[in-house]
């Protein structure tokens, strides 16, 4: 566990450090792709899908 | 089953995020709405495992990822198994995401680890906590920062950029300018 965090810590002191404006310019590019997705919402498939779920759920006697 | 209205609201409102990150973990939109399938069929079984008041964003999440690591390991047998055939197939599938300026992001973000790649998608885009990505993986917080920030190092490597300004002009003007200085 101690040479793991040790071997960690020399990892992570290796790269370079990036500016705050490549971060922020990677964050924005990142979010966009990924908010591509999210905008497309919740297709039929999947509200369909719990609907069913749903609905054979009350069928069911308890 | 009997659902509470506000969990079916919460499962069906995760559902959009659950599909952005599960193309990110396999690069391919079909087997990612099977995976997201798949998780919500195991959700919805286990309902009672999920505690009201928690996260159910980050539960779904965690079913997810687990779900992806098992049957990504079974599948990579199976590569291995039909000469790399199926590697292939996830390899020619371009413009996942539908935009031609994201393509050398993409591409470069699929050179990531996987666990560094899942790190920096839960923390930089699904908008999670480190601690919550730390729950979602199953490891240490500190380690996800490691991994989020030799991500962010590897990304900037990849695409070139040292600063801001070398994002730079898109495709179409860097071909033009290309084009012209030869």
């Amino acid at each position: 566990m101690e040479a793991a965090t040790t071997r960690n810590k020399r990892l992570n002191a290796k790269p370079a450090k990036l500016g705050r404006d490549v971060q922020a310019r990677l964050g924005q590019q990142l979010r966009a792709m990924y908010d591509d997705v999210v905008n497309q919402g919740v297709p039929d498939r999947f509200s369909d899908l719990i609907e069913r779920l749903e609905g054979t759920g009350k069928k069911d006697p308890q | 089953m009997a659902m509470d209205e506000s969990v079916r609201k919460a499962v069906l409102g995760a559902v959009p995020s659950l599909r952005a990150f599960a193309i990110s973990l396999c690069g391919n939109v079909d087997r990612a709405d099977d995976l997201v399938q798949e998780t919500l069929l195991r959700a919805l079984a286990n309902i009672d495992s999920f505690q009201p008041g928690t996260n159910m964003s980050a539960w779904l999440f965690t079913i997810l990822r687990n779900h992806f690591r098992s049957e990504y390991r079974k599948r990579r047998r199976e590569v291995e198994d039909s000469d790399g055939h199926h590697a292939e197939s996830l390899k020619s599938q371009p413009d996942q995401y539908g935009h031609v300026e994201f393509r050398e992001f993409r591409e470069a973000l699929a050179q990531l680890p996987s666990d560094q790649r899942e790190a920096l998608i839960l923390v930089g885009a699904s908008g999670f906590s480190y601690e919550e990505a730390a729950g979602i993986c199953g490891c240490a917080v500190g380690t996800i920062k490691s991994r989020v920030n030799r991500a962010r190092t590897r990304l900037a490597e990849l695409l070139h950029v040292n600063s801001a300004e070398d994002f730079g002009p898109d495709e179409t003007t860097r071909a033009v300018l290309a084009s012209g200085g030869e």
